[in-house]
């Protein structure tokens, strides 16, 4: 709810959210001109997690760059070195096994499964309704121990390979997640009676923090974001990598703008996830699951690469400009949440601070991922 | 005279007893019904059940530094977390437990309840405006608006029942419900056939009063860190804490007395206190249950909820029972 703001000098006041608020999640900072409980103003302020994992990527060759994707987003890491191993592979001309493809996607969208299941927790929480929070913590735990005993790590995966993966699925794995998939299915029923249907939640989501799609556009927002907003956009659909087009799945967009949309676009998106690893693990085909043919020292040739993947949080994207070296000239992390941040300062203007806390948990922000 | 001032000391003693225990062993019934309503365990490794969780937890408040902050209303900061605990400690003074069993009788007890209840959004103000922290402030102004505008259904909800029993002593309410469930005051009678509806009205109203989840906007902490008690630590944070365990326990048995009959049983076998007390514990089972599922409102929501639905509702219900007790 917005209400016209008659100011008269000096009536305002500037609250510091952050850098230690519950309400960030992180360590971001938004300075905020408030008049009583509206803000007249905000500002986020970034930096106080900056790794310099950019410049790292300089000086450091591709497979040993690898493990620092996984620090930027630690709640959905494996779409972010997915996104480094398919740029390498496709500059460097490594033929990735159909196996290790497929698994790849499995991974990556449980892993997008258990981001999105932590943020509904931590959104509702954000709300006031502590209790989800443990039910989804419940669920992702599956999810964490099944990966755990796959990949070896719980949240900084390291997973990959140039050309494959590190290590190839077994039958636990398999039977885990197929046994996984309905009672996740039965949860998402449950969160859709408990939390969606709850007219206190919806009277706190419906109309509350609109984002047009010309916002979306002026500050590059993806993801849940834009499709919150009416923008059918996916990496997955519109610049299709790794075996994505093989499988049958809808990308859920809603045109309502609010922040309920963008709530409903990740609850329709957890449905959509479970379809992908469904469909995954029934045409899971054999074979290798590492390249054959593959340079021990990774050196790129000279030119400019990019690869987008859509993360939990959007479409990240990875540029490498290479000099023919073994490590990168120029890297730049095209991060999700960086711009879906910046949408905050100019939408929240006129918002109350409680409605401007509940919007910014629906743009599912990620602090070490947006100050890289 | 003497023997009365013992009786007032003793009575005083017994209601700090009985306030403070109720307070902590609330706060460990909160932490273990929310566990299980949570899937997970609570409070179980200290003593049985983890009962010895609240007089522990009661030790390291009263071990640690008392902290004012620099710039702080000293007088205010000091006063305020014994000003959020001492009316909810006189107000057990006139509650009657059964029939025997109350410290003071007094013909305007509810009156007086409600005159000790509303000092606690004093205590808010006071608390929000001494810490000298822009979210507390904020916080208390949210707290004390609501706490405002919630009395005024919540008082006109209890004249219909005053009304329709014709005192304000709560031995004689209580009185006048007696001899089976189907004389309380929550189902309808002839003189006001929307008692169930007063009954919804004043218990949304005393979760309100209590800064309850899903009206708890003064401690917010998804918002305003901690509300009005951001700067408390130690023994003032567990003055808060316990004052409102004392006035969730007061609401409680305000609710029970006007509606449920108060130490009457439901089907008119041995009245007495325990009936009392099985009906504000499981009104305050739903008190903790309700905050474990809800989420918060909004401020704005909370105040229109009031003010358009409840008011109007509660006016209506007040005006059509002064009708029908005119009438009949």
């Amino acid at each position: 709810m917005s209400a016209p703001i008659q100011l008269q000098p000096g009536e305002t006041f500037i609250l510091n959210v952050g850098p230690q608020h519950p309400a960030t999640h992180g360590v971001l900072r938004v300075k905020m001109e408030m008049d009583g409980e509206y803000i007249v103003k905000a500002e986020t302020v970034l930096g106080y997690v900056h790794r310099m994992h950019e410049k790292m990527g300089e000086n450091r060759t591709y497979a040993q760059y690898l493990p620092n994707l996984s620090r930027l987003d630690y709640l959905g890491a494996l779409g972010y070195t997915h996104g480094h191993v398919l740029l390498i592979e496709r500059a460097a001309g490594i033929e990735v096994p159909e196996r290790a493809e497929y698994i790849r996607a499995i991974t990556v969208e449980l892993n997008r499964l258990a981001s999105h299941l932590f943020w509904f927790g931590c959104y509702v929480m954000d709300l006031g309704g502590f209790s989800p929070l443990m039910y989804a913590l419940e669920d992702r735990e599956y999810i964490l121990d099944m990966l755990e005993a796959v990949t070896g790590a719980r949240l900084t995966y390291c997973y990959y390979r140039f050309g494959g993966l590190y290590n190839d699925v077994d039958d636990d794995f398999i039977e885990a997640a197929n046994r996984f998939i309905p009672r996740m299915r039965k949860s998402l029923k449950k969160y859709a009676a408990l939390v969606t249907g709850n007219i206190i939640f919806q009277k706190r989501l419906e109309g509350i923090g609109h984002i047009s799609a010309e916002m979306c556009r002026k500050y590059g927002a993806t993801g849940a974001v834009a499709r919150g907003s009416g923008i059918d956009f996916d990496v997955r659909k519109n610049e299709p990598y790794s075996v994505y087009p093989e499988f049958d799945f809808d990308i859920p967009v809603y045109h309502e703008c609010d922040s309920m949309a963008r709530f409903k676009v990740r609850m329709d998106e957890m449905e959509q996830s479970l379809r992908i690893i469904e469909q995954g693990l029934a045409k899971l085909p054999g074979g290798p699951i590492m390249a054959e043919k593959k340079p021990k020292n990774i050196k790129l040739p000279v030119g400019d690469f990019y690869q987008a993947v859509e993360t939990a949080r959007g479409s990240f994207g990875i540029r490498i400009v290479s000099d023919g070296d073994k490590n990168a000239y120029r890297l730049k992390l095209r991060s999700p949440t960086y711009s879906n941040m910046h949408l905050f300062d100019e939408a929240c203007e006129g918002m109350m601070i409680m409605d401007a806390l509940a919007f910014m948990g629906s743009l599912d922000l990620v602090i070490p991922e947006i100050d890289r | 005279m003497s023997l009365t001032v013992l009786n007032v000391i003793v009575a005083v003693v017994i209601a700090i007893g009985f306030a403070a225990l109720n307070a902590a062993y609330l706060v460990w019934a909160e932490r273990r019904g929310a566990a299980r309503i949570q899937r997970r365990p609570g409070p179980n490794i200290n003593g049985p059940f983890g009962l010895l969780q609240p007089p522990l937890d009661g030790i390291k408040l009263m071990t640690k530094q008392i902290m004012i902050p620099g710039g702080a209303d000293k007088i205010l900061f000091m006063v305020a977390p014994v000003l959020a605990m001492a009316p909810a400690i006189l107000s057990f003074v006139t509650i009657p437990f059964s029939e025997t069993i109350v410290a003071h009788n007094m013909d305007i007890g509810l009156l007086m309840i409600f005159a000790f209840a509303s000092m606690g959004a004093l205590a808010v103000l006071f608390a929000g405006w001494g810490s000298r922290n822009k979210y507390s402030v904020m916080a208390s102004v949210r707290a004390v608006s609501q706490n405002v505008s919630y009395e005024i259904p919540m008082l006109i909800t209890a004249i219909t029942v005053v009304m329709i029993t014709g005192s304000m002593d709560l031995k004689v309410i209580t009185n006048a419900q007696a001899g089976g469930f189907w004389h309380w005051n929550i189902f309808p009678s002839l003189h006001s056939p929307l008692m169930p509806l007063s009954f919804i009205l004043f218990f949304i109203c005393s979760l309100a009063e209590t800064n309850r989840a899903p009206f708890d906007l003064g401690e917010a902490e998804s918002e305003l860190v901690a509300g009005f008690h951001t700067e408390y630590g130690s023994m003032g944070f567990g003055l808060f804490f316990m004052g409102e365990y004392a006035n969730i326990v007061i609401g409680a048995s305000l609710t029970t007395i006007l509606f449920l009959g108060g130490w009457d049983c439901p089907f008119g076998l041995f009245p007495g206190v325990w009936w009392f007390l099985l009906k504000i514990y499981l009104l305050i089972a739903t008190f903790i249950w309700i905050r474990w599922t809800f989420p918060r409102t909004t401020i704005y929501g909370l105040l229109n909820l009031s003010w358009k639905i409840l008011i109007p509702l509660s006016l209506f219900n007040l005006l059509l029972t002064a009708g029908l007790l005119k009438v009949f």
